[in-house]
């Protein structure tokens, strides 16, 4: 039995322990925000965050897991900065990748409060949009951190 | 379940109407089946009363606007409704949208071919003035005032002389007792009325819950009791099961069974590739079951085995420098090669590419009773009713379609051959099947972008200009996939190859026969790239060869401003007559590009470079002016694009420039990286790492984008910024390096 925590709430799971978290979400927790693009952490749609940190639930298998809090897009509360400035660059087309975007940007931000487009494109570069918003992208978390810095200050 | 919430979200036609009478909200009669073309010209009022195609008021006030063509990403969902609301004098946050069920009484609903704004602007412009009349004629009457004395402001009946209001809810249910007013009766707003067409404010409908991970794509659609299932299909095009032992595949936790698909009777159309699908609990049992299968395919199955890309590619060339079948002829090009002089010939090759839309095919479907309901990320619900019925041999009337949002579809999801799988499953299990691609099935058995081999043939004169320009163009055409004796690309001509609007007294246009070997589908602009790349590649040729600027040169081969006399027939024929090929919009949009780029004023050479191109296509004029550096390793950077875009009249200017910042991106893909090979029919690549797509940090620094202002008739948006980037970025490329490569990607040739 491996017990962990998704958006805050307990849960367990004795299923296939190979079973990637990608798999639970959908599947089983039907949280279907976290989206399958590749299945081999190539493309990033299906990020989430483990402990506060940005994976690739596509290749994290249950059993690695176990005492892990995750949170996925359902479970950052809106409208979060990084979903604020999405909205006013109005960043997407489809929209398919952009719940793993920004969960990546959230990830990125809380270490960086301050990105230069080099340190975005690093951050930034495991996820692939094949609309091609990636100048969008940019300029909504540059102005993501400029939001957050402004509510820190205030 | 979820589906159940989508239901209720997205409620079903029927449902719906069965609401808007019961609830007797105003249901506007308007119906109207638009011809292919000129989808408005028809008469929209001489239909008798028939429940609303379009879009009913309720009591309280929310207008639901029906939208009968998909969302991939094109903002066409969002655009129509947009023009509804506009003509109504709607308030559009209490506008409300319905996707529509696949169904023709909504005339042609295939999102394809950059044509949504285009073929409906005007019905729906139609749609929503005539209930803005008919809520107009019921205000007037409760207040026993002239229909002449009122008007509106979003939202509200006014009466002019006293400032009397009444909400559209308020008068809704006695305008929906008025008999539809006759078009002359329906006045149409001035561009100056506008309030949501052209505006900088529109955005996407769909965007608070695309940014809350809400939104529901195809991939999230579900079923009651439905179950998983995972397609193994032939490896070669066409080839059946020898045999399968599907005993490790059984034994994998979660796996139910293990079920057959017939390969499909040619030609294969949208059908079921075939092959061995894994029934499973949930998405990975399927796939994990998928990999115990041990399947043997019948070799001599298939005539496609034969097919090997290099080969291949030698056939095409040899095929492109034999005559071919003429598609346009000026002059006389053979009389002008004869004279002598000095004669240019370059030949341009571009390889298959597949789509992947960042969601792989998906859908789930239910046979019950002899009838299907299904929920598909699909660009043509239409398409999957006939597919589903001539798989199943049931009605398409029996076929219900529910279209999700699409994650990306680029002319992939209008071939729903993944819902027919899900409906032929679904029929064998007796329950609902959402049958999931992996990205490799995605990749390896897509409907693929032709390859294509292109030779090109000029003679200059003295002053630089080319006395006669002859073009050839081979690749297995995309009717190959309707009829497996098509050898000729008919269909694609109109796609940049019988419309060259050089000024050049003698040119032909020819198309050279080939045998198709997989699927050939549309992907994003189509034949457009790469006949905007022989075309673009070759006239920067030539400019060079005649040491004149590239700019300049292209704006001397487009030649004075004048309507581009073309040789067309039938529907083209039609089209042109509406939209003629007119050299100077396309003049104007390679002036603005140049301007904003400071063309000419940057210096250019060791490993820095701009190049220009220009194309029209889907009525649209755009030219791109790409800015590189080629670094010491020879990779090559995209500081800079500029692209100048004249699409008419136009819905919503802010998505249209993300259509177009997007298209650099994928233009920056196909012109560097993305290639698809076969091996003995077998496809080479699988996934990202080895089928690569533009990723943030490769991709342009800056796109620059301007919509030039123009009150034409609406054209196409979500294709035309892809075919004059990869000519202007390889002319770029030459600007830096002084390395002519003709073929794509970028990255099979070595720049340093």
């Amino acid at each position: 039995m491996i017990r962990f925590k998704v958006n805050g709430k307990e849960k367990t799971f004795d299923g296939d322990p190979d079973m990637p978290l990608l798999w639970y979400l959908r599947d089983v927790a039907q949280l279907t925000g976290t989206k399958f693009g590749c299945g081999m952490a190539l493309c990033g749609a299906c990020t989430v965050h483990q402990n506060g940190a940005a994976i690739r639930s596509c290749t994290t298998p249950m059993k690695d897991v176990g005492g892990a809090e995750i949170t996925t897009i359902e479970g950052i509360p809106p409208m979060h900065p990084v979903q604020e400035a999405w909205m006013e660059i109005r960043v997407p087309q489809c929209g398919y990748c952009q719940t793993g975007q920004i969960m990546t940007a959230i990830a990125l931000l809380k270490e960086n409060k301050n990105p230069s487009d080099q340190d975005i494109d690093t951050a930034m570069a495991g996820n692939l949009c094949r609309c091609g918003t990636y100048q969008r992208i940019r300029a909504a978390i540059h102005q993501a951190a400029k939001q957050q810095a402004a509510k820190e200050m205030a | 379940m979820k589906l159940i919430e989508n239901v209720s979200r997205h409620v079903s036609r029927r449902g719906f109407l069965q609401g808007a009478l019961a609830s007797g909200v105003f249901v506007l009669s308007v119906r109207f089946v638009p011809a292919p073309l000129l989808a408005a010209e028809g008469d929209a009022t001489a239909a008798p009363f028939e429940p609303s195609l379009w879009m009913s008021i309720a009591s309280d006030g929310t207008v639901t606007i029906v939208a009968h063509r998909s969302e991939m990403g094109c903002g066409s969902r969002t655009a129509l409704p947009l023009v509804v609301a506009d003509e109504l004098d709607a308030d559009w946050s209490k506008v409300k949208i319905e996707q529509a069920i696949g169904d023709p009484k909504y005339g042609e609903q295939d999102t394809d071919g950059s044509h949504s704004v285009r073929s409906n602007f005007d019905l729906m412009r139609r749609v929503g003035a005539t209930g803005r009349v008919m809520l107009i004629r019921a205000a007037a009457a409760q207040w026993g005032v002239s229909p002449k004395d009122c008007t509106t402001e979003p939202h509200f009946v006014v009466h002019r002389a006293t400032g009397r209001k009444l909400g559209y809810g308020e008068v809704a249910a006695a305008a929906a007792k008025l008999t539809v007013p006759k078009k002359e009766d329906v006045p149409l707003k001035a561009r100056s009325e506008w309030r949501y067409i052209g505006k900088e404010s529109n955005s996407l409908f769909d965007l608070p819950e695309i940014v809350t991970g809400g939104a529901i794509f195809g991939m999230d659609a579900t079923m009651p009791g439905m179950v998983y299932a995972s397609v193994e299909h032939p490896p070669v095009l066409g080839q059946k099961i020898k045999s399968y032992d599907d005993k490790a595949a059984l034994k994998v936790p979660g796996v139910q069974k293990t079920l057959t698909i017939d390969v499909f009777k040619p030609p294969h159309m949208f059908q079921p590739l075939g092959g061995v699908a894994v029934i499973a609990d949930n998405t990975y049992a399927a796939f994990k079951g998928r990999k115990g299968l041990k399947v043997e395919w019948d070799a001599n199955s298939s005539p496609h085995s034969v097919y090997n890309s290099a080969p291949f590619r030698k056939t095409l060339e040899t095929t492109s420098r034999q005559p071919g079948k003429v598609v346009r002829n000026v002059g006389d090009v053979d009389a002008a090669f004869a004279k002598g002089g000095k004669i240019i010939e370059a030949e341009y090759y571009t390889p298959h590419l597949a789509h992947a839309s960042m969601e792989p095919p998906v859908a789930v479907a239910e046979y019950r009773d002899g009838k299907v309901l299904a929920w598909a990320p699909t660009q043509n619900p239409q398409a999957v009713q006939e597919t589903i019925a001539g798989v199943l041999g049931i009605k398409k009337e029996d076929v219900t379609c529910h279209v999700t949002l699409l994650g990306g579809g680029f002319g992939r999801k209008s071939k729903p051959d993944q819902v027919a799988e899900a409906a032929v499953l679904s029929k064998q299990l007796g329950k609902p099947v959402k049958v999931v691609w992996s990205r490799e099935d995605d990749i390896q058995f897509d409907y693929f972008h032709s390859v294509a081999s292109m030779y090109m043939k000029a003679a200059v004169g003295p002053d630089g200009k080319p006395t006669a320009w002859l073009q050839r163009t081979v690749y297995p055409p995309i009717d190959s996939t309707f009829n497996v004796s098509a050898v000729y690309a008919d269909d694609e001509m109109g796609l940049g190859w019988n419309n060259l609007p050089f000024d050049i007294p003698n040119h032909r246009a020819e198309n050279g026969p080939a045998d198709y070997h997989v699927r050939i589908g549309w992907l994003r602009s189509v034949a457009n790239i790469y006949h905007a790349f022989a075309i673009g590649s070759f006239a920067d040729e030539l400019a060079k060869a005649a040491n004149k600027d590239s700019a300049q040169y292209l704006l001397d081969l487009i030649g004075p401003a004048r309507v581009v006399k073309l040789d067309l027939k039938g529907g083209e024929a039609e089209e042109d007559k509406a939209y003629p090929f007119d050299t100077a919009r396309l003049r104007r949009v390679v002036e603005i590009a140049a301007e904003n780029s400071g063309w000419g004023k940057k210096a250019t050479g060791k490993g820095r470079g701009m190049g220009i191109a220009a194309h029209r296509s889907f009525l649209t004029y755009v030219a791109t002016v790409v800015e590189v550096e080629v670094d010491s390793r020879g990779q090559v950077h995209i500081p800079n694009v500029w692209t100048a875009v004249d699409a008419g009249t136009v819905v919503s200017p802010d998505n249209i420039r993300n259509q177009f910042e997007g298209a650099a991106v994928f233009g920056t893909s196909l012109a560097l990286f993305s290639e698809i090979t076969a091996t003995n029919g077998v496809i080479d690549q699988s996934n990202f790492h080895n089928y690569q797509i533009t990723r943030m940090n490769r991709a342009p620094r800056h796109v620059d984008v301007q919509i030039v202002k123009s009150e034409a008739l609406p054209a196409g948006v979500g294709e035309p910024g892809v075919p004059p980037f990869a000519p202007a970025l390889y002319n770029a490329v030459f600007a830096a390096t002084g390395k002519r490569v003709r073929e794509l990607p970028l990255s099979k040739t070595k720049l340093v």
